[in-house]
Order: C-alpha cells, then sequence, then structure tokens
C-alpha cells in the first residue's frame, strides 16, 4: 500500500547508506528531485544502478554519495562526457568508485528477470564484445534445446527503485506515459520504491494498456511538481536541453561544480523544481 | 553550392539508406543522416531509437536519444525491455546505425575508453544499445570524421564487433548478420573487401586526394580498383540538411549543431 509523504521523508525511511539504489527513467521522467534530497541526505556507500547514468548520477557522485556504479551508457547525452564520473575514475575524486558495466540489452533484461522473479536473464548479446572480459557477472549459457551459446547476466534486484512519473491516484495507483523505458520492471525488481509524481488527481482515466503501477507494488510516493527537470514529463513539460548543454562546463570544473550544488541543491528544497519548468 | 566536408558527409551516409529499410538509429551523425534520408528520397523509412520509439518523424534532431519529439512523432512506443528483446534481437532491423569514437580497418568499434579498461586515459560513454545492435540488425553503416585519432590501427577497446580480424571470423563466431556494409566519412565511403573484410575506400568525395587520406587514418588504406567520386550534395539535399539544422539549433536553446 503506498504512502503518501513529503520527499525529504520517503528518502529518509527508504534510501540507507551501503544500498543499492536504481533511479531510473530513460532520458525521459528522471527523478532528479529524489537524486538532490539523497545528496542533501547525504547518503553514503550507495551501489548507484542506471542504464544511462546522465547529470544525475555525475551529481551523486560528484557529492561523493556513491561506492559503485552499473551502468550502460554514462553520457551527457548529445553534448559529451560525464565529468564528474570521468574525474571519479580517472582522477580518484572525491574518490574512486566501483565500475560495473554492461550493455542497454543486458541492463534492460537484468531488470525484466528481476521484476519476473527470475536469478538471471538469457539474451543473445555481447558477442565479441570486450566487456565480458572485464566485468565477470557477463557469462554464457548453452541452450538445452538448440545448443546456441547464450549471455547471462544476474537479476537486477535494488533494494530501492525510484522513479518520477505523470500522476498518482489518492489511493497511489501509478500512470506513466510517453517513453516508458524501465520504469515498471525497475520498480517491479526492487524490494523498496519512491515514486515523485507531478501531480495527484481523482481518477487516473487510464486506457486499458496504460503503464501503471498499482498502489500495492510501490513503497511511497511523493508529489514533486517539475520533479524531473531538466528531464522531461511528457504532457507537462519538454527535456531542458539547454540546460544539459549548459551542465557542460559546470562539471568540468570541481570548483565550480561544488559552488553549483551549493546553490541549486544543498541551500534549496523540492518544491523549487516547480519554478524551474515554468516557461519551458 | 558551396559545401563542408561534415555536410558531404551527412549527405553520403543518407543516400546509402532505402525507403524500405528499418534502421536502428544511433545519436549524433548519424541521427542526422537519417532524418535527411526521410526527408529527402526516403519518406517510408522506418526510424527507430533505443529509447522505444518506433516509426518516428522528428521535425527537429532529437539531442538525447530519448527526446519527447521522438515519442511525439512516433507510431508507437514501447518499453525499452521490449524494444530490445522483441525488435532488435528479434531481428526485425534491417540497419544498424552507429558512430564511433575508434574504429578499426575490419569495422571494430571502440567508444568505452582510452587506454586501459582499469586506470583509463579517458573514460568514454561506453556501449549503450550498440554492442547488440551492431550483431543483431540486417547490417551495420558507421559515419564518423576521419582522424588519426580516431581511425587507427589498432582499438584500445572492442565494445561492439565487426569483423573481428577479418576473413570470416564472424560467421566462425555464429553471428548470421552481415555486419557492417558501409562506413561513410567527411571524405570517403569505404566498403569491406568481400574476403578479407577489411574497409577498401570505393568512392572519394570531391578534391579529396590520396595524401589526404593517408594523413587521416591510422592505417594503410586500401582502394578498390576503380575508386569513383562521390557526386556533391544536390542544392536539396543542402537545403533540406541546413533547414533541418537551424530548426535543432533554434529548439535546443542556440546550441551551434
Amino acid at each position: 500500500m503506498a504512502k503518501f509523504q513529503s520527499l525529504h521523508d520517503a528518502v529518509a525511511e527508504n534510501i540507507r547508506d551501503g544500498d543499492t539504489v536504481a533511479y531510473e527513467g530513460f532520458t525521459h521522467l528522471i527523478p532528479h528531485a529524489a537524486a538532490h534530497e539523497t545528496i542533501r541526505q547525504k547518503r553514503r556507500d550507495l551501489t548507484l544502478v542506471r542504464m544511462t547514468p546522465d547529470l544525475i548520477y555525475d551529481q551523486l557522485i560528484g557529492m561523493g554519495c556513491a561506492r559503485k556504479l552499473i551502468f550502460s551508457f554514462a553520457g551527457n547525452p548529445g553534448v559529451g562526457l560525464l565529468r564528474r564520473l570521468r574525474d571519479s575514475v580517472e582522477n580518484g575524486w572525491p574518490h574512486k568508485i566501483e565500475i560495473e558495466e554492461h550493455s542497454h540489452a543486458a541492463m534492460a533484461n537484468a531488470y525484466e528477470a528481476g521484476a519476473a522473479g527470475l536469478p538471471c536473464a538469457i539474451f543473445r548479446g555481447y558477442l565479441g564484445a570486450e566487456l565480458k572480459r572485464v566485468n565477470p557477472n557477463i557469462k554464457s549459457v548453452t541452450c538445452p534445446f538448440t545448443g546456441e551459446e547464450l549471455a547471462a547476466v544476474p537479476a537486477m534486484n535494488p533494494d530501492v527503485g525510484v522513479i518520477h512519473a505523470q500522476k498518482a491516484d489518492r489511493q497511489g495507483n501509478v500512470l506513466i506515459e510517453g517513453i516508458v523505458g524501465v520504469q515498471k520492471e525497475c520498480i517491479l525488481a526492487s524490494k523498496r520504491s519512491i515514486v515523485t509524481v507531478e501531480e495527484i488527481v481523482d481518477d487516473l482515466n487510464p486506457h486499458p494498456n496504460a503503464c501503471v503501477l498499482p498502489h500495492w507494488t510501490v513503497t511511497s510516493i511523493a508529489q514533486v511538481t517539475g520533479g524531473a527537470h531538466p528531464s522531461y514529463a511528457q504532457g507537462y513539460y519538454p527535456r531542458d536541453n539547454k540546460y544539459y548543454i549548459d551542465w557542460d562546463p559546470i562539471a568540468a570544473d570541481r570548483d565550480a561544480f561544488l559552488a553549483w550544488m551549493e546553490e541549486n541543491v544543498l541551500k534549496v528544497g523540492p518544491e523549487i523544481f516547480a519554478s524551474r519548468v515554468e516557461g519551458l | 553550392m558551396d559545401y563542408k566536408p561534415d555536410e558531404m558527409m551527412t549527405v553520403a551516409a543518407a543516400r546509402a539508406l532505402k525507403n524500405s529499410d528499418v534502421c536502428f538509429v544511433g545519436i549524433g551523425a548519424p541521427s542526422a543522416a537519417c532524418n535527411l534520408a526521410r526527408l529527402t528520397h526516403a519518406p517510408d523509412i522506418t526510424l527507430i531509437y533505443e529509447s522505444g520509439t518506433i516509426n518516428t518523424k522528428p521535425n527537429v534532431l532529437p539531442l538525447s536519444i530519448g527526446d519527447g519529439e521522438l515519442c511525439e512523432t512516433a507510431l508507437t512506443t514501447v518499453s525499452v525491455p521490449e524494444m530490445f528483446r522483441y525488435w532488435l534481437q528479434g531481428g526485425r532491423i534491417t540497419i544498424g546505425f552507429l558512430g564511433a569514437a575508434q574504429l578499426d580497418k575490419f569495422g571494430n568499434i571502440n567508444t568505452t575508453i582510452v587506454g586501459d579498461y582499469d586506470s583509463p586515459k579517458v573514460r568514454l560513454p561506453g556501449g549503450g544499445g550498440a554492442p547488440e545492435i551492431a550483431v543483431s540488425c540486417g547490417e551495420i553503416f558507421i559515419t564518423l570524421k576521419q582522424t588519426p585519432r580516431g581511425m587507427v590501427d589498432k582499438i584500445d577497446f572492442v565494445t561492439s564487433f565487426g569483423f573481428g580480424k577479418g576473413g570470416d571470423e564472424r560467421e566462425r563466431m555464429g553471428i548470421k548478420t552481415k555486419g557492417p556494409s558501409r562506413l561513410m566519412t567527411d571524405l570517403a565511403i569505404w566498403e569491406p573487401d568481400p574476403v578479407t573484410k577489411e574497409f577498401t575506400v570505393t568512392s572519394l568525395h570531391p578534391g579529396v586526394t590520396r595524401a589526404q587520406m593517408a594523413e587521416t587514418v591510422g592505417w594503410e588504406i586500401k582502394y578498390a580498383d576503380s575508386v569513383a567520386e562521390t557526386p556533391p550534395p544536390t542544392e536539396e539535399e543542402l537545403t533540406v540538411l541546413r533547414d533541418l539544422k537551424a530548426r535543432t539549433a533554434a529548439a535546443h536553446g542556440g546550441k551551434t549543431a
């Protein structure tokens, strides 16, 4: 049964030091507000899971929250590299994080296996790819029927899954629309979950095949208008592409990064997000 | 009309696509080429982005693989697990269109690291969808600018498999798809030799010399017996491409595309 809470309380109750936490959203609906709350609450030693680490993991890593990163594409999409992630991996600032690297197909399959209650995911993947050499969690199995050798990775079952969605109703049922990514699989695969939503409504009015998470699959719901910014919420506000471009020089310099985080994350609360999406 | 080498590259890459293709689009240079094809000679081409958008017709080029524009203009949008399982792994995609940070002469691609994996000189973004795109699509087109740092004799990491060390290595590994079949750069068009699978220059863009080619490629270049000259961009191709880039720059808040 989903519990309606402030974002502060949802993060405080669900995310603990040392947890494996997946903040998902494939470009769309990235839970930035929840990540900022995690940074404000100074969580440490997290294993961060995300297909596309994006700016939120650049920020979590740069602020020292992460011990390990499990991922498949670590870029600022269309702009370049993630400079805080690079500084950690290449120079050990603020410390060197451990890396477990996969392909998108492997990560998507691993979440699906996690949601399905299977121990591993099996797929046709990594043929000729060198990630197999550096990631001991990539193994292979032989199909018992055809003899084909297939790739296998462990199921992904995070301690906490965190997503942003368009709406919840007053029972806590959640509706996700647009690019739905791996969010449903992530929540179903996780032991606990936090969903931030743009708004809480009387009736979701979902069409019969809509992507809906029933209230009993979600642990905590917090309403945060604009909570995906600079990512976007289809039907509410577009992706703030200029913000992604402007992030690059901020992340390039340690002092500029820390000053930016102080001003825009540590000194403010989740209510700031509503003003960031005004006029987009 | 005057044009720049990168415009020639995008035009040459776009021309490689057919109206009947179902194409898995990588972000950046491939995305520009695929949409130029759709807006010129291939209006019915099916463009698919890994965010799950199928048959998308963006009016501006997306900055990311999952901009809202892609979903709003798509025939349908599926989940990411479904995209990789049913559509890519299921063998429903004819062309995978990829870029590369480093490329070798057998079409193997590195987008993972420069240097050593455990203590890299440069940590690049990684493979994303590419390791499986490279082996699951019917064939692979690659587009990138020629530089000695990009086109190297030995890549630092095999993110996505092309022909390995060449010859029949791909078949011997049990891979049933064709692999890299065309490479479009800012200077030339390359195709794999039918036997050795080494990329061979089959067409030089107008005005490009073999000396210029040698300066921008880190291996000894093989040329086909008869090397064609790539027809220059037409006025229509250039106009459509520049309009698309101008719309994109305006939409992304002044980014120079």
